[in-house]
C-alpha cells in the first residue's frame, strides 16, 4: 500500500501549482469533473442493476456482492490496461497488440524479485513494492528495445511485430531452458510458473494500520451481519487498491492528454510527416510514449498477478490483449474517460455478465443440466426447454462470453464506431483554448494577471467587439456552464 | 502579427504594439542556396544537378512541367528525402541531409501539395502544435506539478498567438472545428497559418493555390504579400502561370530535374527554351 499512497492520493489533483494553474485548471477541468461524474453514474447504475437482479432472482446477497466485487476487480484491471493502451493506440496511433507480453514481463519480473529464495525456482525475496517497480522498469525497457528499431515501421507491420513479441515472451517463459537459467536456481519455472507471495498481502498489512484497519474491521462486521463472506470483503479491499491505481493512471494520462506532449502524440497519430515538418521530434515522442505505456502495462501485469499466489505463462495468452482492445474500443479510443468506462462496461457485461447469469441459473434451476449439446437437444425435443437454457447459460457460460464479445464488437462498430461516448473533444492543451479576456500586452490573456488589464486597451482593436462581454468569464462558473454546453453537443 | 515576430525572443513582449519592423537582417547573401542537387529513385533521376538560390525577402516561383522534379527538390531541401548529391545551404548553414524537424526548427518550413492538416485535431490544436520551443513537449515537464505551471503559462501565450494568427487569416470562426471538416481552401489557409506559427524565416509552399477558389486565392495572395512585407521569404511551386508571373520577383524554371532558366517573370516569358519546355500552348 505504501507505494500507492503518493500516486493514488486524490490530493495530487489539486497540486497543480498554486498560482496560475489553479485559475486555469478551473477553466479546462470542468469537462474533467463532468467525466468523473459520468463514470460514477454509469458504475452506480450498473451496480444497482446487478444488485436488484441478483436479489430478485434469488442469487443471494453473498454471491451478488461477490459478483459486484469481481466486476469491479476486472473493471479496474481492464480500465488500467485500456488507459495504458490508449496512450499507444488512441493517442500515438501505435498499433500495439502485444499488451499481454508487456504484462507478462512486468508480472514475471516482480515474481522473480519477490519469490522466496528457498522456493523452486528461487526468487530474490525482495519486498513487494521493489518487485512492482522492477516489473514496471523491465516492461518499460522491453518497450524501448522493441520500439527503437521499429520506429519507421508502418502501423500494420508494427502490430505484427508487437504480437510476435508478446508470443515470444510467453513462449520463452514457458520454455524448459529458461526454467532454470544456466546453473542458477533462478528462472521462470517453465510451464509450472512461479509461486510468489501475492501482492494481496497488502490487505493484512492494511488491517494492521490504525485507522484503516478499524474501518476495515467495521466493514467486516457489517458484512458478517448481512451475510457477506469476509473473503469477498478482503478481495474487495484489494480491488480498492486497484481503484487507487486507476485514479493515478487517469490523472497521469489526463495530464499527458492536456499537454503539448499529448498534442505532439496526437499529431503523430494524424500525420507524422506533417508533425515533423513543423519541427516536432516525433521519434523521441514515440519512444517516450511507447516506453511509458509499456511500463504501465507492466504495472498492470504485476497488479493483476498480485492477486494470485502463482503465475504461469498460460495467463498471458494474446486473448488478454484482445480483451483490452475490446475494452478500449467499447469506450472509445483516444479518450481516457472512455477507456475507464470501456473497461468497466467490458468487465460488467461481457466478462462477468455470463458468469452472473450462470449463478442466477444455478440458484433457480439447479445444476442438473445435460453436459453435451446432444443431451440438451434431446431434452428440448422432449419438451423441456430448461435443459437447453441450462446447457447454454450454465454449462457453456464461458463460451457465451465469446459470442457476446463478437456481437458487442459488431454492434459497436456499426452503431457507435467512436465508442460508447461517441466522438469526443478532448482538446490537447494545457489551457482552455476558447478565447476569452482581453488580449494583454505581449499576447498574454488578462487572466494571467490584473496588471495587464490596462495594457489591454491598446489592443482592443485586435480582439474585436466581444471583448467586453468576455471579460466576465474570469468567473469559473460561467466558463463551466459555457463549456459544458458546448462540449456535449 | 507583431506578436509572431516578438515572441521569438519571448523577452520583448513589452513592445508588441510597435509595428512590423522585423527588418529581417538585411543581409545580401541568398537565404537558400541549392547546389548541384541530385536525387535518384532506382533508375529514375528525379533531380539531376539542380542549382539555384532564393534571395532573402523575395517571393520566388518554382515552375516546370509535371515530372520536372519540383516536388522532389522540395522534399530534398526540407529533409523528407536525402539527396544523393549536392548541397543545400540555408541562412549560411549547410542543412543537407538533416531531419525534417531540424530543418523546420532552423526556420525553413514548408506546406504540402495536398494539405496535411491534422484531421482529428481541432483547428486550434493544429495551430497550438506548431510553435517552437514548447516546454510542455517534454513528458516530465507536462506531467510533474512543479513544471506544469510553467507549461500552462506558456500555453496561455501560445493560445493568444494562435487566435491572432487565425484572425489574420480570417478563419477564427473555424477555430473549434475539427480540421477534417474544413474545405480544401480552408485547409490550405490553415496549413499556411500553422506554418507561420513556427516563426519561420522562409516558407516553401507547394502549390498553395491548388483547389482554391478565386476569392480565396486572392486572399491567400494578399496574405503572402503582406507577410513578405514583414520580412518572410517565399518559395512557391505553382502551376497557375498568372499567379507566378504576377506575384513573383524571380522565377526558377525546372525541366527534367535541372534548372532550365532563372530570372524575372519578364525574362522567363521571353526565353524560347522555357516556352518550348513548359509554357508551350499555355500562354
Amino acid at each position: 500500500m505504501s507505494e500507492t499512497d503518493p500516486d493514488g492520493d486524490p490530493e495530487t489533483e489539486t497540486t497543480d501549482g498554486p498560482d496560475s494553474a489553479d485559475d486555469s485548471s478551473a477553466m479546462i477541468r470542468p469537462k474533467w469533473r463532468e467525466d468523473l461524474l459520468l463514470i460514477a453514474k454509469i458504475v452506480l447504475a450498473t451496480y444497482v442493476g446487478f444488485f436488484v437482479v441478483g436479489i430478485l432472482s434469488g442469487a443471494g446477497i453473498n454471491s451478488t456482492v461477490g459478483t459486484l466485487q469481481s466486476i469491479t476487480f476486472w473493471a479496474a484491471l481492464f480500465a488500467l490496461g485500456a488507459l495504458a493502451l490508449n496512450l499507444h493506440w488512441g493517442y500515438t496511433g501505435m498499433f500495439n497488440i502485444g499488451v499481454a507480453g508487456f504484462m507478462a514481463i512486468g508480472a514475471y519480473t516482480m515474481s522473480i524479485a519477490i519469490a522466496s529464495p528457498d522456493g523452486s525456482p528461487a526468487g530474490f525475496g525482495l519486498p513487494i513494492p521493489v518487485g512492482i517497480i522492477l516489473g514496471m522498469i523491465a516492461a518499460g525497457i522491453a518497450g524501448l528495445v522493441l520500439v527503437i528499431p521499429t520506429l519507421r515501421v508502418r502501423a500494420d507491420y508494427f502490430a505484427i511485430v508487437t504480437l510476435g513479441f508478446s508470443e515470444i515472451v510467453r513462449l520463452s517463459v514457458q520454455s524448459r531452458s529458461l526454467r532454470r537459467i544456466g546453473d542458477t536456481e533462478y528462472g521462470t519455472g517453465g510451464g509450472q510458473g512461479i509461486r510468489a507471495t501475492p501482492v494481496d498481502s497488502v490487505i493484512p498489512w492494511l488491517f494492521d494500520q490504525p485507522v484503516i484497519g478499524d474501518v476495515g474491521n467495521v466493514f467486516l462486521e457489517i458484512g458478517a451481519a448481512i451475510g457477506i463472506a469476509s473473503s469477498v470483503l478482503m478481495r474487495g479491499m484489494y480491488t480498492g487498491v486497484l481503484i487507487l491505481f486507476v485514479i493515478a493512471f487517469y490523472i497521469l494520462l489526463t495530464r499527458i492528454a492536456y499537454s503539448p506532449f499529448g498534442r505532439v502524440l496526437k499529431a503523430i497519430r494524424d500525420d507524422e510527416l506533417a508533425a515533423k515538418s513543423l519541427g516536432k521530434r516525433t521519434d523521441r515522442a514515440k519512444i517516450v510514449a511507447f516506453a511509458v505505456g509499456c511500463a504501465l502495462m507492466g504495472l498492470v501485469g504485476t497488479l493483476w498477478m498480485g492477486s494470485r499466489t502463482h503465475i504461469s505463462p498460460d495467463s498471458f495468452m494474446p486473448l488478454i490483449t484482445f480483451y483490452v482492445f475490446v475494452a478500449l474500443i467499447v469506450g472509445g479510443s483516444g479518450s481516457n474517460t472512455g477507456s475507464v468506462i470501456g473497461g468497466f462496461a467490458f468487465a460488467a457485461f461481457i466478462f462477468e455478465g455470463p458468469r452472473f447469469v450462470r449463478t442466477i441459473v444455478r440458484e433457480n434451476l439447479g445444476t442438473d443440466f445435460p453436459r453435451t449439446a446432444y443431451g440438451a437437444f434431446a431434452e428440448l425435443g422432449g419438451g423441456d426447454p430448461t435443459a437447453m437454457i441450462g446447457y447454454v447459460l450454465y454449462q457453456q457460460a464461458d463460451e457465451v462470453r465469446y459470442i457476446l464479445l463478437g456481437v458487442v464488437l459488431i454492434v459497436i462498430m456499426i452503431k457507435r464506431p467512436d465508442g460508447l461516448l461517441g466522438h469526443r473533444k478532448e482538446i490537447s492543451a494545457g489551457v482552455d483554448l476558447t478565447r476569452r479576456g482581453a488580449v494583454a500586452d505581449g499576447g498574454r490573456p488578462a487572466v494571467g494577471g490584473d496588471t495587464d488589464a490596462a495594457a489591454a486597451d491598446d489592443r482592443q482593436s485586435n480582439t474585436g467587439d466581444d471583448n467586453d462581454s468576455q471579460m466576465e468569464t474570469n468567473d469559473p462558473d460561467t466558463t463551466t456552464a459555457e463549456n459544458g454546453g458546448k462540449d456535449h453537443e | 502579427m507583431s506578436d509572431v515576430e516578438t515572441d521569438v525572443t519571448e523577452v520583448a513582449s513589452e513592445d508588441s504594439e510597435n509595428d512590423t519592423e522585423t527588418a529581417s537582417h538585411a543581409v545580401d547573401s541568398p537565404i537558400l542556396a541549392v547546389e548541384n542537387l541530385e536525387k535518384r529513385f532506382g533508375g529514375i533521376v528525379a533531380v539531376d544537378g539542380a542549382s539555384f538560390s532564393v534571395e532573402r525577402g523575395s517571393i520566388t516561383g518554382l515552375i516546370g512541367p509535371n515530372g520536372a522534379g519540383k516536388s522532389t527538390t522540395f522534399n530534398c531541401i526540407t529533409g523528407v528525402h536525402t539527396p544523393n548529391e549536392g548541397r543545400v545551404v540555408f541562412d549560411g548553414d549547410e542543412i543537407t541531409g538533416q531531419q525534417p524537424h531540424q530543418i523546420a526548427n532552423r526556420g525553413l518550413v514548408r506546406t504540402f501539395q495536398i494539405a496535411r492538416e491534422l484531421p482529428e485535431m481541432t483547428v486550434l490544436e493544429n495551430m497550438m502544435l506548431a510553435p517552437k520551443n514548447q516546454i510542455g513537449e517534454s513528458l516530465w515537464r507536462s506531467v510533474l506539478p512543479h513544471f506544469r505551471g510553467e507549461m500552462v503559462e506558456q500555453e496561455e501565450q501560445l493560445r493568444e498567438q494562435a487566435w491572432e494568427m487565425l484572425e489574420f487569416f480570417e478563419i477564427d470562426h473555424l477555430a473549434e472545428e475539427y480540421a477534417e471538416n474544413l474545405s480544401g481552401g480552408q485547409r490550405k489557409l490553415l496549413e499556411l497559418a500553422r506554418a507561420l506559427q513556427t516563426e519561420p524565416e522562409m516558407l516553401m509552399l507547394d502549390e498553395p493555390m491548388a483547389g482554391v477558389n478565386p476569392t480565396l486565392e486572392h486572399k491567400l495572395l494578399e496574405h503572402i504579400h503582406e507577410l513578405r512585407e514583414q520580412g518572410y521569404t517565399f518559395l512557391i511551386v505553382e502551376h497557375d502561370m498568372d499567379v507566378i508571373m504576377n506575384n513573383c520577383e524571380r522565377v526558377i524554371v525546372m525541366h527534367q530535374g535541372a534548372v532550365l532558366d532563372e530570372g524575372t517573370p519578364a525574362e522567363i516569358k521571353d526565353n524560347e527554351q522555357v516556352i518550348e519546355a513548359y509554357l508551350g500552348g499555355e500562354i
